[in-house]
């Protein structure tokens, strides 16, 4: 690790200004950023440590229904909350799909928003990364890529966005508040990440010093409280990241679905919303005809960025199942394997 | 940059100083402290070895900046057993086989304890087995450490019930 100065603000505005400073980062668990400069892939001379700040570990529900997260609420606190929970099942089954017990008592929902990608030649500071050292190369181009992007990449980075977390919340149209030194503002979470064209050390629309407060879920989301999953392929059955995932949600009455959101992750650098694939299943009646067709519609523009063609498949499979297991309901009680094809309750949907 | 660091460790208050930041809570335990049962296996997250509760809640010592948890109330497994009287967590791992060569197990046994507090698995092995899914075994003693959890929250509950 490279050396570095620790400072523990007291409010919002004092962390916003210690980090306003070239070479500052936010220290939220750690859980990312210290793994990172463990290995040399990030090197902040000074770290500041918004764990501690008081106002911003509440889940609040608004006047509207709506629910507000605090920035500093723990992923496992989060899952756990039962109105929320309740609301947004479906983001509830991303953060328990994600990590392991341990890492989600202590990791925050800002941190889990602005984790990194787990590009193996990102994280090792010998290899060219033109996202770590801008203009050096990629070196996953040529690379190991099989888990790399399918949507969205360049010729300058490949790499995708590893949170299931963000998965979800883009579905619902989630947005982040953000307070940094020209005052406060909200942004959209799908317009929050950005893919890397020329740019891809800009992994977000935030500003140096910016800092997330929390994370607002609107309430007109609740129709699709009884139609919800998140589904996590990954290479072994717990404790991995995402190969691909899909969160599908519905909104059925008499036999036709009313609305119908879909987003995808481990396909690309942000997390994905597919728009077209939910206009396709507006006004169809749910059953495997139209989720195919919703399938083939999502990952239309997909192209393999390496030996990596093997995801597009993939990717559709998961959403058609996805919108299958969706379909069939919210399970009553969290799955005891959250978002996996696996299931062990007998006669519970698991294989479509 | 010199940091003063109070925590609680096992009920214990102990003030360190920190001539450097840079000290993760696994290494302030282990190479401070001497507290040397948390392990030290991938270091990044990824194996569970170093598992410690804070403020009751389990979590890897290795991630956590030692920084950071100024004022925390730190249990290790030097903490559970009472003298010579074992935690009912550490005995049902001896009694069902929970390990092999041991060195995950301070670990699995803190993450167990961890689990059985959380109250959220019940007696499905299912359960039991997702929650405990951040703690690797090389030796592959998972079967015997799911009947040891699953043994040891049943003697807990018996326990709280008499
Ligand atoms: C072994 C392992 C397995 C994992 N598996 C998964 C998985 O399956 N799925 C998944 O989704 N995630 C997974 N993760 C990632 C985990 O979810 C993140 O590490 C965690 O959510 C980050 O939160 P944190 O509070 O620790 O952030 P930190 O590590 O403290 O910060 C992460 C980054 O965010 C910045 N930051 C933090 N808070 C703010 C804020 N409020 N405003 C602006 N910037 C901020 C920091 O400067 C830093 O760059 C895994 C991690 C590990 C180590
Ligand atoms: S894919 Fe992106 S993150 Fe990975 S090496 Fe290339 S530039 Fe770096
Ligand atoms: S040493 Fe902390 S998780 Fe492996
Ligand atoms: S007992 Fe040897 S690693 Fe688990």
């Amino acid at each position: 690790m490279n050396p570095f100065d620790y400072i523990r603000p007291a409010s919002v505005a004092e962390a916003v200004a210690a980090a306003a400073e070239p070479g500052a980062a936010y220290l939220a668990a750690g859980t990312n950023l210290l793994d990172l400069m463990k290995v040399g892939a990030m090197r902040p001379g000074r770290l500041v440590d918004v764990r501690h700040l008081p106002g911003l570990d509440r889940i609040e529900t608004l006047s509207d229904g709506s629910f507000r997260i605090g920035s500093m609420v723990r992923n496992a606190d989060l899952a756990r909350d039962a109105g929320f929970a309740a609301a947004f099942p479906a983001v509830a089954e991303a953060l328990l799909s994600g990590a392991s017990a341990q890492l989600r008592n202590v990791a925050t929902v800002g941190g889990n928003v602005m984790q990194r990608t787990r590009c193996a030649y990102f994280q090792d500071p010998a290899s060219a990364c033109n996202k770590r050292n801008p203009g050096s190369g990629c070196d996953a181009l040529e690379g190991e890529n099989r888990t790399h992007a399918v949507l969205g990449w360049s010729g300058s980075c490949i790499a995708t966005h590893p949170s299931d977390f963000c998965v979800s919340l883009v579905a619902f149209d989630a947005v982040v508040e953000i307070v940094g030194p020209a005052g406060t503002r909200e942004v959209p979470l799908e317009e929050f990440h950005l893919l890397p064209g020329t740019t891809p050390e800009r992994e977000c629309v935030l500003e140096a010093g910016e800092l997330i407060v929390a994370l607002r879920l609107p309430s007109d989301a609740g129709r699709f409280a009884a139609n919800q999953r998140y589904l996590k392929l990954r290479e072994r059955t717990s404790f991995a990241f995402a190969l691909v995932s899909a969160t599908a949600a519905l909104d059925i009455e008499d036999g036709t679905i009313r609305s119908a959101r879909l987003a995808l992750g481990g396909v690309a650098a942000k997390p994905w919303r597919a728009h077209a694939a939910e206009a396709q299943l507006q006004g169809a009646a749910p059953g495997v005809e139209a989720f195919e067709q919703a399938a083939r519609a999502a990952l239309a523009d997909a192209m393999p960025s390496g030996a990596n063609a093997f995801k597009i498949e993939l990717a559709r499979r998961v959403v058609n199942r996805a919108l299958l297991l969706a379909a069939a309901g919210t399970p009553e009680r969290m799955p005891a394997m959250p978002a996996s094809a696996f299931s062990s309750v007998p006669g519970v949907l698991s294989h479509v | 940059m010199t940091l003063s660091v109070t925590l609680s460790v096992n009920g214990v208050r102990r003030d360190v100083t920190l001539e450097d930041p840079r000290v993760t809570l696994l290494d302030l335990l282990r190479e401070r402290l001497d507290l040397v049962g948390t392990k030290k296996g991938c270091d990044r997250g990824q194996c569970g070895a170093c598992t410690v509760l804070v403020d009751g809640r389990r979590i890897n010592s290795c991630l956590a900046l030692a920084a950071s948890y100024d004022g925390a109330d730190i249990v290790t497994i030097e903490g559970l057993a009472k003298g010579d009287l074992l935690d009912p967590v550490q005995a049902a791992f001896i009694a069902h086989d929970g390990f092999q060569c041991g060195f995950c197990t301070p670990g699995q046994i803190m993450s167990a304890v961890g689990l059985i507090n959380e109250g959220e698995a019940g007696d499905d092995p299912d359960r039991v087995r997702e929650g405990m899914s951040g703690n690797l075994c090389r030796c592959g003693a998972h079967a015997g450490i799911v009947e040891a959890v699953l043994d040891a929250q049943k003697q807990l509950q018996q326990r709280r019930v008499a």
